[in-house]
């Protein structure tokens, strides 16, 4: 393994700095004590985290962004298990079609989809409800949960298969207890991709959430959108510090490079 | 699962496809009809057909504006981008497997954090009376506060915060294809380290880079939250003024024609340059 010389390494100081710089300084104003933004500050004070309790929209769209990401990655790995098993092991017409509309949200920009949403839900009527949020999510998330399904259904030895049929199981024990377990690795981990990716979706919701049903990172963009106080960095930091831990696990269970590279680490 | 090969893959992926059908297709079609609807202050919307909308985003100065900056902020970011990125991408794999972990999760870590909660950070840091402005003050760069809130070098840094974790995850994953050996050969062979990273290892990560580079040009150009939280509603992009068209206005077939503009010219860019990207360098994707 080469060394990195000295100019690399004060490269690297420097693009660590910038990259942790505004994430530091969030969790550094949510401890000050003043009732105002003040850095440097003399005191430490945990006042700002207390007054998110007073602010109970915070904890409701908390409450909500939890529900949504669980319910719509649920719904998104559901759909996109059988999906990824059709690309993966059939040569069927429209295959590369239909792999190209469900991976489509990734390239459709998301204030795109926030509009379309828009547009759709209140011509059916569903718009601002929680349904509605829930079906958009499915559709930002399901990419996601794809692409580390496909990752892990294209590595399957089929051979096992033929072998749990060739021995009298019908297909749907096969699947159950065959297929499946192979390709876990990548329905946990696109699971647990869709889950983050919907709990930090803002432009698209922003479109679609009404003030009785909203998601914690749409709450605090509209927040901040009128005053920027200690309060919006209490949560903010809250977010990040929560964010951390699950960061930390996931590495050691998928490792984060493997999962934001769309390979399921087997 | 040895079913029918001609009806398995259609039940499989059926269930998906209505749902992408109905969900995706038919809200996209339907913001395109809308983006021909005619609108008054107080008729609201008309089904009548009318290129008003189309006409008037696509020739009035204003809108031309906004979509120049929009531009010119997406190019920006993506050179900034690739400057940092790409160094910092050689850099991590040329560390220790150890160190190497660690410095992921720094780097990439941020990827998970909401874009809202980042982009606070720098709204924290920016302004007259943020960190940036003191120091250079004390330092004695600078005579006056320094105030990058609603500027477009502020919404620039801030995006390519949020956005550089990408090109350094595509770079990374297109050096850890290379075959050390042939660094270790050029080395052996004596080339100093730069020639060996310009005529070695550079020719071989340029896909990684362009397609790094299109990742994040796509997303900066349709970038929303960092932009309206940095730059206000003073400094529009195209994101910005289409969010307030729809919610603001409430003129929604104008909001639609924007749209329509974004999603058409960001989805020829990606597929165009992917496209070039894949003849230009097909042998290093076998």
């Amino acid at each position: 393994m080469s060394r990195n010389g000295p100019l690399a390494l004060a490269f690297h100081a420097i693009f660590v700095v910038f990259i942790l710089a505004p994430i530091v300084v969030v969790c550094a104003v949510a401890f000050t004590p003043e009732s105002y933004l003040s850095l440097p500050t003399k005191g430490f004070s945990l006042r700002w985290f207390k007054a998110i309790w007073n602010y109970p929209e915070f904890l409701r769209a908390f409450r909500d962004s939890l529900w949504l990401a669980a319910l719509s990655s649920t719904i998104a790995i559901g759909l996109a298990v059988p999906a990824a098993l059709a690309i993966a092991r059939y040569r069927f017409l429209g295959r590369e079609a239909i792999t190209a509309l469900f991976l489509s949200p990734l390239m459709i920009p998301h204030v795109v989809l926030g509009i379309a949403f828009l547009r759709f839900f209140s011509q059916i009527g569903l718009s601002g409800s929680f349904l509605g949020l829930i079906l958009s999510h499915i559709i930002v998330v399901l990419p996601f949960a794809l692409r580390l399904v496909l990752a892990a259904s294209y590595g399957i030895d089929q051979r096992i298969e033929h072998a749990a049929i060739s021995l009298g199981a019908n297909s749907f024990v096969t699947f159950r207890r065959v297929t499946l377990p192979l390709i876990m690795p990548g329905v946990v981990s696109g699971w647990v991709l869709a889950f983050i990716n919907s709990f930090d979706e803002v432009t698209m919701t922003v479109f679609i959430a009404s003030p009785s049903t909203t998601t914690l990172p749409v709450r605090l963009f509209l927040y901040i959108q009128d005053n920027i106080d200690p309060l919006v960095s209490s949560v903010s930091a809250s977010l990040i510090l929560m964010t951390a831990v699950v960061m930390i696990v996931l590495d050691r269970l998928f490792g984060l490079d493997r999962l934001f590279l769309g390979s399921a680490k087997s | 699962m040895t079913a029918n090969p001609k009806l398995a893959p259609l039940l499989l992926s059926g269930p998906a496809l209505l749902v992408f059908i109905g969900l995706v297709i038919a809200p996209l079609v339907m913001t395109a009809l809308l983006s021909f609807y005619d609108w008054g202050q107080y008729k609201g919307i008309v089904a009548e057909f009318t290129v008003k909308n189309w006409h008037e985003v696509l020739v009035d100065d204003y809108y031309y504006e906004i979509f120049g900056r929009t531009l010119r902020i997406a190019l920006f970011v993506t050179l900034i981008a690739v400057l940092i990125g790409v160094p910092e991408a050689y850099i991590l794999n040329r560390m220790t497997p150890r160190w190497r972990g660690v410095f992921l999760l720094v780097v990439i870590g941020p990827l998970l954090i909401s874009v809202v909660a980042r982009t606070l950070g720098w709204a924290l840091l920016f302004g007259s009376t943020g960190l940036i402005g003191q120091a250079l003050l004390t330092l004695g760069l600078t005579r006056e506060p320094v105030d990058l809130m609603f500027t477009e070098t502020g919404v620039i840094i801030a995006l390519t915060h949020v956005l550089v974790p990408f090109m350094v995850l595509a770079v990374l994953a297109a050096l850890q294809r290379l075959n050390s050996d042939v660094e270790n050969a050029a080395m052996s062979l004596g080339a100093p380290a730069f020639t060996v990273w310009r005529r070695v290892v550079l020719p071989q990560i340029i896909p990684g880079v362009l397609s790094g580079s299109v990742i994040v040009f796509a997303l900066a150009a349709s970038a929303f939250a960092t932009p309206a939280i940095i730059g206000g509603r003073r400094l529009k992009v195209a994101a910005t003024l289409a969010y307030d068209e729809f919610l603001n206005t409430l003129n929604w077939p104008l909001g639609a024609a924007i749209a329509m503009i974004l999603l058409v010219a960001l989805i020829a860019i990606i597929v165009g340059s992917n496209r070039l990207i894949e003849r230009r360098y097909a042998q290093v994707f076998e």
